[in-house]
């Protein structure tokens, strides 16, 4: 299937990651890796829960919603019953389980995802208002994190023709 | 109101690359990698500006190999190549490594999304 060329290319794509479940983080690191990957100047701002994702202590345990998640099924389609997704380690195993299947897929665990975007040139922050509620410091974000920033300091950085705001 | 898509595959050109006719499809894709050779490379690469030096030349030979062997390209198996990490690739193909470097080898454009 041939997609016509677009005159106004995509120039820069500014990512806001707001949840930290393992589908919302990684849809944002997918969306910002693909930016860099097609030579689109990417930014990721983490916030609220997205914290989590950059954050040296949980950044290596996000689970996925086995409560109230009404997308989830069994393996072979059949609902998945909320009394299951109650009982203790349920939420861990499903969780462990979307890994293995993303792993297979080749996508990398989120502190290799974020190196990979930040080799390609994408630039990661956080939010200053959620890690100050969180009493996060830069210490204990990841490293490929550039700064604290703030709203006003984002929308700053979002400036300029060709580029767009994604909200995950 | 909505931009038209072309469901066609009739994609199929016949281009000529290096004084010799070579199938491929009309983003510059070899519909048939064994038509490839390295002169080919170097006259395509022209396009993007690019200078290809050996380290170019393993990556593009590393590509191949691993299309030819059936597995499916991701930026993230060239980092783990060995020839070249990720940050050296965006410096030899900038602007779509991926991309621009799967072209230069002849093979397919890949199709996953990392």
């Amino acid at each position: 299937m041939t997609i016509q060329k677009e005159e106004h290319p995509l120039k820069k794509v500014c990512i806001i990651c707001a949840k930290g479940a393992i589908e919302d983080v990684y849809a944002a690191l997918l969306l910002a890796n693909g930016a860099v990957m097609e030579g689109i100047e990417a930014k990721l701002f983490f916030t609220f829960f997205g914290l989590d994702a950059i954050t040296k202590k949980q950044m290596n345990s996000l689970h996925t919603a086995t409560v109230g998640n009404p997308a989830m099924r069994m393996p072979g389609g059949l609902p998945f019953p909320t009394l299951l997704g109650m009982l203790p380690g349920v939420e861990a195993g499903v969780s462990v389980m979307m890994k293995s299947q993303m792993e297979k897929l080749d996508i990398p665990p989120v502190k290799e995802f974020l190196e990979m975007i930040v080799a390609g040139g994408g630039e990661i922050y956080a939010c200053k208002l959620a890690a100050d509620m969180f009493k996060l410091k830069k210490e204990d974000l990841t490293e490929e994190v550039i700064d604290i920033i703030t709203v006003g300091q984002f929308y700053e950085l979002a400036g300029g023709q060709g580029t767009q705001i994604i909200f995950v | 109101m909505f931009k038209n898509f072309n469901l066609n595959d009739n994609d199929m050109a016949q281009k000529v690359i290096a004084g010799v006719t070579v199938n491929a499809n009309d983003e510059g894709y070899f519909e048939d990698p064994s038509q490839w050779n390295k002169d080919m490379a170097v006259e395509m690469s022209k396009e993007y500006n690019i200078e290809l030096t050996d380290k170019h030349f393993a990556v593009l030979e590393f590509l191949r190999q691993k299309y030819l062997a059936g597995e499916q390209l991701t930026i993230r198996k060239v980092g783990t190549s060995g020839i070249t990490d990720i940050k050296e690739f965006y410096k030899l193909f900038p602007g779509g490594p991926l991309k621009i470097s799967s072209k230069l080898a002849g093979i397919p454009k890949p199709t996953s999304c990392v």
